[in-house]
Parts: C-alpha cells; sequence; structure tokens
C-alpha cells in the first residue's frame, strides 16, 4: 500500500519468523508474484505483487499476508471465516479514499488479502521527513477530504463503521496529493491471541475507547489528534493521554489561523458530547475554515479533481448483421456463432470477428446454438429445428415442429433436446434428424432442456417444470405460479431455476421438492449461473443477483438501468452480464463491484460466450462485440 | 447412457431402439396419473443394500450439575418402494438455560415444537395416498418452526433459553437449522471432521479460551452476534443451510458439555474406534465426564449410508 522504503506503522517486535517470509518470485494462487516486502510486523506482512492475469502491463498490487496462531481448530477457522467476512465488508466499501480490495484468500494458516497498490507517503512520514511545517491549506484539505471518508464509513448500511485506528500512518497521502485511508481493522482477528492488545493506538484514540466504547466522536477525537500532530510536529504517543490541551497548537506554530485552531480542539474535546457529533459537522467547520481564510478556490477545485480515473474498454473486433441480435453466440474450433433476428445464423473467425459464412433460414433466430461432431444445431422461428455443417454453412438436416423454436438445443448421447411453441419438447437423433420421442409440455417450452444424471428438466410458458426420464416418461413436475423461461442448472442434487413468478427454485433432483425459494422484485427469464455455492442470475427488476446456495441468501445485487434478461457468466474473477439498458458490464464476482461497463447502441438481452481472453457479446444495435479480458 | 439406463429400466435393448427409431413414436401424455407411473421397476433388486441412516445417542447429566437440561430428538425412517428408497431424518439437540428448571421446559419444548412442525410439514407427506410435497420450501419449514418454538418458549417459559441445532435429512440433501452454541460435525471416513454450524457466542468462546480479554471482547467487531437463543428477547432469525449430504461417513450434533471439554482428536478417535454410533455416543459422554462433566453433556451420531449411484 505505500513505497517499499515507507512505513506503515507496523509494529516492530517482529513476531514473524523472517525465514518464513515470503521471498521474491513467489507466485501465490498461479497469480500474484512477489516483488518485495512492503513492511512487516506482529502477526502480519506487506508485500509489493505483481498482478500476473495482466501480462502485458505491470499491475501492481499489495498482498496483505496474515498468520493464523491460534491453536483450537473452530477458533482458527472463525478467525478465518471472519477475515473473509471482513473482507467481503471492505470490498463493498467504494470510495475513492478507500483503497479497493481484489481478492483474498486463505493458504494453510495464512490468509491474504490483495489490495489496491497506493504509491505514495503515509502522513507519519511526511511529517517525520522534513523540518518544516505541511502547509495549512494542503492540511485542511486533507482533513475534508478524511472527514468525507470518515462521513462515508459512519454512514455505512445496514451497519455504520467505525474506523477505530486513525492516525498518520494509516493517511496515505498518494501521488495526486490526495488522502487514501488504509490498514483496516482486517488483521485484527488475527492479533486476537495476543493478550491484552488495545484496538486503536494509544496517543491517538479517545479516552472513552479504552473504556471499549467505539462511535462516530471516538474517529473524530482521533482526526483531530492526527491533525494536532501534523500541524504542532508533536508526537501525541510521546506525551501523556489526553493532553493535548497542554500543548497549545499556536505555542508550536504561531502560522496556523486561529479557526483552525478551534476547529482542531473541539474536535478533541474530553467529552464526546463537547466534540463535533458528526463527520460532516466537522467537515462544514473546516470549510468555514477554508472559506474565512480565502483557500476555498484552491481547496475546491482540488477536490473535485479526487476521481478515479477508469481506463476506457474498447472492443478488439465487433460485426454488424442485419437486424438485432437477441440471442446468445457460442464459441468453437476458432470460429463464433451467432443468430440474428436478420432470419441467418452468422459464423465469425473469433480472433477477428472476419465473415465467414451466414446461413439463412425463414425466421428470426434467438435459439442459442449447440455442437455435435461435425455440426451446428439451433432452432428457429420458422418453426424448424437446422443441423448445419461447421466447415461451411451447409444444411446437414432440419427437423419440423409445429410452432416457432425458441428454445435452445441441449445434446445429450447422441440426440438434440429442444422445447418449440407447439408444446412439445422434441427428442431428435442428432445424425439423422429423425425424432426419438417428444413429450407434451401443455404450453410451449421456450426454456433449454438441461440434462444430469440420465434425467432432463425443462420449463413451459404455463409454468410447469418437468422432470423426464430418457425414454420421455415423467419423473416429477413442479408447478411454478406463472412461467418458466429460464432454463435451469442442476448442481449437487439441485435443481436452480427461476421464474416469471419472480422467484428463483432449489428443487430436490430427484424428487422435485422445494428446498428453498428466494424472491426477487420482479419476474426473471435469466439462466442462472453457479460458481461453487454462488448463484449468478439476473431480474427484470434491473439486477444482477448474486445467491448463496446454501443458505438462500443474498450474497450481493447489482443495479443496472433497465431489465437484466440475458445470463450473467464468470470468467477468472469477472462476472460478464448485459442488460436491456444497453450496456455490457464486468463486476467483481465475489462482491458485484463493477470493473467496467461498455455501452452500445441497443438493449441486450442475450448471453455472452467467453474463449481464452475473450469475451463476446450481442447487441440489438445489430452487432456483436468481442472483448479481450 | 441410454443404454445403461434401459438396462437398469429392465428394458430390452432392441424393444427400445425399435421404438427410438421408429420416427413419430406415441407422445407421453403429462397427467397426473403418469407421475406415479414413471416407475425404475429393478431398482430394488439392483440394490440389496438399502441406505439407512443409522443413529445412536446419549445424554448424561454431567459430573457437577443437578439436573439435566439439554433435550434430543432422533427420529429416522426409510421409504423403500419400487421407484426407490429416501432415508428421511431428524436429529436435534437443544441446550436449556436460564434459572432453576427453567431451562429443561425451554429445551423440551424447542425439540418438540420443531419435531412436531417438521414431522407435519414434511414427513406426513410421505404417507399420504397421493404423496404431496409440502407447499412451502424446506428451509421455509424449517425457519417457521424454530420461531414458532421461539414464540412458544417466550410464552410458557419466560425467562428461560435453549440452543437448538437440528438436521433435516431429505434423501441426499441435509438442512441444518442452528441457534446457539451447540454444533453439528461431519466426520469423514478419512477422519476429518468438519464443524457445519457457528457458534452463536463466538466472542464468550474466545474469552474462555484465553484469546481475548473482557476489555477486547467489548469492542470486539462480532460483539453483535454474542449470544442467539430460543426464547431470548433479541430478535434473531436461525442460521439455515442446505447442502448435499455427504456419501458415507457420520454426522454427529452435540451440546458444548461434549465439545467444550473432549478435544477434537479424541472425538475423531472415540468415534472411529467402533462401527456402533450408539457405543460410540457412550464413550464421547464418557470422556467428557473423565474430564470433569462440568455440564449436561447431550450426544446425536448419524452413520450416513453409502450411494451407490
Amino acid at each position: 500500500m505505500s513505497d517499499p522504503q515507507n512505513t506503515q506503522s507496523f509494529e516492530t517486535d517482529s513476531e514473524l519468523d523472517t525465514s518464513q517470509q515470503l521471498q521474491a518470485g513467489t507466485t501465490l494462487v498461479e497469480r500474484y508474484t512477489i516483488q518485495g516486502i512492503i513492511g512487516i510486523g506482529g502477526m502480519s506482512a506487506v508485500y509489493q505483487a505483481r498482478d500476473m492475469h495482466f501480462p502485458n502491463v505491470t499491475k501492481n498490487v499489495a498482498v496483505k499476508e496474515m498468520v493464523n496462531r491460534a491453536l483450537d481448530p473452530v477458533v482458527r477457522s472463525t478467525i478465518v471465516r471472519n477475515f473473509e467476512r471482513e473482507a467481503n465488508l471492505l470490498a463493498s466499501l467504494e470510495h475513492r479514499a478507500i483503497p479497493r480490495i481484489y481478492d483474498y484468500f486463505t493458504l494453510n494458516e495464512r490468509s491474504y488479502l490483495v489490495i489496491e497498490f497506493v504509491s505514495g507517503s503515509d502522513l507519519e512520514e511526511l511529517v517525520n521527513n522534513t523540518n518544516e511545517f505541511i502547509e495549512e491549506e494542503r492540511l485542511v484539505r486533507w482533513a475534508i477530504e478524511l472527514c468525507d471518508v470518515l462521513s462515508y464509513l459512519h454512514n455505512h448500511k445496514p451497519e455504520s463503521i467505525i474506523f477505530r485506528d486513525m492516525k498518520p500512518s494509516n493517511v496515505m497521502i498518494n501521488a495526486q496529493d490526495h488522502v487514501v485511508l488504509v490498514d483496516f481493522g482486517i488483521a485484527k482477528p488475527f492479533q486476537a491471541g495476543k493478550r491484552g492488545t488495545m484496538i486503536g493506538t494509544e496517543g491517538y484514540s479517545p479516552p472513552e475507547q479504552y473504556r471499549g466504547e467505539a462511535s462516530p466522536q471516538a474517529d473524530i477525537y482521533a482526526l483531530g489528534a492526527t491533525l494536532h500532530h501534523a500541524i504542532t510536529r508533536r508526537d501525541p504517543r510521546l506525551e501523556p493521554p489526553f493532553s493535548f490541551h497542554e500543548r497549545p497548537i499556536l505555542q508550536h506554530n504561531p502560522n496556523v489561523s486561529s479557526l483552525l485552531v478551534k476547529v482542531i480542539e473541539k474536535a478533541l474535546e474530553y467529552q464526546p458530547e463537547d466534540r463535533f457529533q458528526t463527520a460532516e459537522d466537522m467537515k462544514s467547520a473546516l470549510m468555514g475554515v477554508a472559506h474565512e481564510t480565502g483557500m476555498l478556490p484552491h481547496i475546491a477545485a482540488s477536490l473535485s479533481q479526487a476521481v478515479r480515473v477508469s481506463e476506457a474498454i474498447q472492443p478488439i473486433w465487433s460485426f454488424k448483421c442485419e437486424d438485432e441480435i437477441r440471442g446468445s453466440p457460442v464459441y468453437t474450433n476458432g470460429a463464433v456463432y451467432v443468430g440474428c433476428y436478420d432470419n441467418n445464423l452468422y459464423a465469425l473467425d473469433a480472433h477477428d470477428g472476419e465473415f465467414l459464412w451466414k446461413y439463412p433460414t425463414e425466421g428470426g433466430i434467438v435459439s442459442k446454438p449447440a455442437f455435435f461432431d461435425e455440426s451446428v444445431y439451433f432452432g428457429s422461428e420458422d418453426h424448424r429445428l437446422h443441423a448445419v455443417y461447421l466447415r461451411n454453412g451447409r444444411v446437414n438436416w432440419t427437423y419440423y415442429t409445429k410452432g416457432p423454436v425458441r428454445s435452445s438445443p441441449f445434446i445429450a448421447e447422441g440426440h438434440i433436446f429442444i422445447g418449440s411453441d407447439d408444446r412439445f419438447l422434441h427428442a431428435v437423433n442428432a445424425t439423422t434428424g429423425r425424432p426419438a420421442w417428444r413429450a407434451d409440455a401443455g404450453s410451449p417450452v421456450r426454456s433449454t432442456p438441461i440434462i444430469a444424471n440420465e434425467l432432463v428438466y425443462f420449463g413451459s410458458e404455463a409454468g410447469d417444470f418437468y422432470c423426464l426420464d430418457f425414454t420421455g416418461a415423467i419423473k416429477w413436475r413442479f408447478k411454478a405460479k406463472r412461467a418458466v423461461t429460464s432454463s435451469a442448472v442442476v448442481s449437487k442434487g439441485t435443481v436452480y431455476v427461476g421464474s416469471v413468478d419472480s422467484t428463483i427454485y432449489a428443487l430436490d433432483a430427484k424428487t422435485g421438492w422445494v428446498i428453498w425459494r428466494f424472491r426477487l422484485s420482479k419476474p426473471t427469464i435469466s439462466t442462472p449461473f453457479m460458481n461453487d455455492n454462488l448463484l449468478f442470475t439476473g431480474s427484470v427488476d434491473g439486477a444482477i443477483y448474486c445467491i448463496d446456495t446454501n443458505t438462500s441468501k443474498e450474497v450481493w445485487r447489482y443495479s443496472t438501468e433497465h431489465q437484466v434478461t440475458g445470463s450473467p457468466i464468470i470468467l477468472k474473477d469477472s462476472l460478464y452480464c448485459g442488460s436491456v439498458d444497453g450496456c455490457f458490464y464486468c463486476l467483481e464476482f465475489r462482491t458485484g463491484r463493477l470493473r467496467w461497463k461498455y455501452q452500445t447502441e441497443g438493449p441486450i438481452t442475450g448471453t455472452p460466450v467467453a474463449w481464452e481472453d475473450v469475451i463476446a457479446i450481442g447487441s440489438t444495435d445489430h452487432r456483436i462485440y468481442a472483448f479481450a479480458v | 447412457m441410454l443404454k445403461k439406463i434401459l438396462n437398469i429400466l429392465g428394458f430390452q435393448k432392441d424393444e427400445v431402439e425399435s421404438s427410438l427409431a421408429s420416427g413419430e413414436v406415441p407422445t407421453i401424455p403429462i397427467t397426473d396419473e403418469k407421475i406415479s407411473a414413471g416407475i425404475q421397476p429393478l431398482a430394488i433388486a439392483k440394490r440389496p443394500n438399502l441406505p439407512q441412516l443409522i443413529a445412536g445417542c446419549a445424554q448424561s447429566v454431567g459430573m457437577m450439575r443437578g439436573h439435566n437440561e439439554d433435550a434430543i430428538l432422533v427420529y429416522s425412517a426409510l421409504f423403500a418402494n419400487q421407484e426407490g428408497y429416501v432415508p428421511v431424518g431428524l436429529f436435534i439437540v437443544a441446550d436449556g438455560m436460564g434459572g432453576h428448571k427453567h431451562g429443561e421446559v425451554a429445551s423440551n419444548l424447542a425439540v418438540r415444537v420443531v419435531g412436531r412442525e417438521v414431522i407435519q410439514k414434511i414427513m406426513l407427506g410421505f404417507m399420504d395416498i397421493h404423496p404431496t410435497p409440502p407447499e412451502e420450501g424446506i428451509q421455509e419449514i424449517l425457519e417457521s418452526s424454530v420461531m414458532a418454538a421461539h414464540r412458544t418458549i417466550t410464552k410458557e417459559s419466560p425467562g428461560s433459553g435453549t440452543t437448538l441445532t437440528a438436521i433435516l435429512i431429505l434423501d441426499k440433501h441435509m438442512s441444518i437449522a442452528h441457534v446457539g452454541d451447540s454444533r453439528a460435525y461431519s466426520l469423514d471416513n478419512q477422519g476429518k471432521l468438519e464443524i457445519l454450524t457457528r457458534d452463536h457466542s463466538l466472542v464468550k468462546r474466545m474469552m474462555e479460551l484465553g484469546h481475548l480479554t473482557e476489555q477486547e471482547a467489548a469492542i470486539h467487531p462480532q460483539r453483535n452476534v454474542l449470544y442467539r437463543a430460543l426464547g431470548q428477547g433479541e430478535p434473531f432469525t436461525p442460521d439455515i443451510s442446505t447442502t448435499a449430504l455427504p456419501n458415507a461417513g457420520h454426522l454427529l450434533i452435540c451440546s458444548d458439555g461434549l465439545w467444550g471439554v473432549v478435544p477434537q482428536d479424541e472425538m475423531v478417535r472415540l468415534i472411529r474406534s467402533t462401527s456402533s454410533p450408539d457405543l460410540a455416543c457412550q464413550l464421547l459422554i464418557d470422556a467428557a465426564n473423565k474430564a470433569g462433566g462440568p455440564d449436561n453433556i447431550s450426544a446425536i451420531l448419524v452413520q450416513l449410508p453409502i450411494f451407490s449411484d
């Protein structure tokens, strides 16, 4: 989080066996290559590392390592879980003065947090490395920024966050001269084994914190102490506790405006109720100082520049069809295939988006193609299931249903399973195009069937969700209150499926019994995506949801500007999903934080496809876009 | 795979191939009648060993207490017919607290209310002439039954409280409802013990272990989840989770009279020392009493079946 020569207030009584430090060149989780150590102390160390997922650019990150010393296995795993919960909480924070959390993981008795690398110096160093006083204008601007970040934390929902350890060494001043608050209490659980550890730092913490109270006014006191230290150059850790009033600011630094002195003194009142009650109050007092002393114009200009710069992402190629792309592309063997509302299936070179061939049907194509042997299979609103040779786009065979085919094919055991608006689920021999059987679902089948453990699962527009065996006989049927248009996923004996009745269901795969129901505020037709015990899906309510499938609790949600009808996919540690608002979103999949988004010129209704390091999505602006990730 | 299934189903191979190749085959009409007819005739014959849940349990007042405030429920069943079989089980440990005699009232009510609700809403569906799955989800039923127990205790025995750790097994899923600091563990056949619940008294426990001072505990970030118990005034929701039932191995549910006294390695060793879950529970309780038996001790051990499919 700082330059290698900088300190970050790590205790010097190094308990960490130095022989166990990570050596430069070590790569963690095949991703973070250690460059060197930034700081070490107590039970933690911070390394500078390079993120090898970005091979073509140097992306530096800070890796904080914490050693778990608890002997009792339950306490040990509790510490790890607390660490992970804390990491998740921190990852959900979005403020320019808080380093971003990229990743966390635990390897044996060590837990790691991967954080934004902040270059710059901390305030303690700035004070120590010079004999000059810091300019008042700069300090006031930093103080205002610190009030902003405290206000953000104190107003955090659902629970207010008290920082508890405001001090100069935890305030980084970055290369743009803005403050970044570092060293959140992430390491606290790991220090629990050290008896008598005080949370907070002597000299800066207010009296009540020693009684175990933490409040916004405690952070305000510590901010006052931090400013007092910076402006007087007198380190409070070397003085008796709570003795700031014995060191009047003007005695040490006569150039400070009396207005600022008053603000700092008020923050340092012994009784919490005599201090500023909120960080906003303190900020407006500081703004008042800035206004009265005439420094406000400079400060205001500088404050507004403190916006995080995000690199603009651009597609590596795009290809324009003659009508909307509502469905989803697929990839195989160097080519991308996508159906279009201009009735054609397009084959494109995955490398550069060059046109390879197109195959005309007589209806719009929303079906997502699938492959088997030499052919690509897909449905069309011309009522047919088409089998087309991959190499040249010539027809292999077609199979007629009695209604538009909006379902997508699923291929298993040499058979194509696909639904049709003619109310049937069709099982068709992939080689010959001859039907094996069809099952009457009673209403149009637009969901994609899925096959797991020799059972076929699909939903119908009347809200029936079926489980058939391979002969087409019904094993069980579950009734949702409205249509099941989205396709199911099956994982560990459980079927997950969303419905237009605004519910995601977890059903026992063998019996169809409901294990849990998760209520959305609006319908879903998006097919869930599973990653371990996390389920990701979109809803017409405009949000992308992440749900823990064990507990059926929401982990996070990200709101887009319009309906999310396509499905998310995960590649590496990012989730990709389009929205009817026209944007293609890239989120951190653990936290739902936005990484980037790309605005297309029409609603996105389909699902992206990924291959190697490329991800592609179709838009109703007639184009398919490919991005390098 | 088709052939494999058809063999399992007992169909003749060529018969089926002809039906697959015969073009427009008759459609399976979708009616309720057909649902029960979608059967696998040879399922039983293929698997002579029914996958039963074999449960043992033991309880002791301990060496220091005058009366027992723990309550347990062990309910295990197996439904088997031509379609296959479904092992079903409900196992509960409740550890009561709250002064003279009241603790046992709370733990008894908790076990009875949760047991009744779950058996009524889930188990009885199996016994119907036309088996009907419950309207609500299994997790919802568990949660509402725990909340019903909470309300009953608050009304019937104000001031008392109890922990509750329940495992509901339905076929190949297990759902856990948990409040307080009793624990559920799974033990695989390699001897790896994994805790399935999270104590709702972490800070207290860390203090007991000397990892936290009182002062630290008071400002510990987790102090808000200091204590959750049924019958106590604070609003709470039980921890509920559903996961795949481990294939083989054991599940253990116990009160802190066991896990707080007998080291984990010793618990594993005792469980693995015998093939009888009942005997293993006796050994666990003896070990807790030998170590001083400061509290009531309850243990339920379930030996899990090996599913071949």
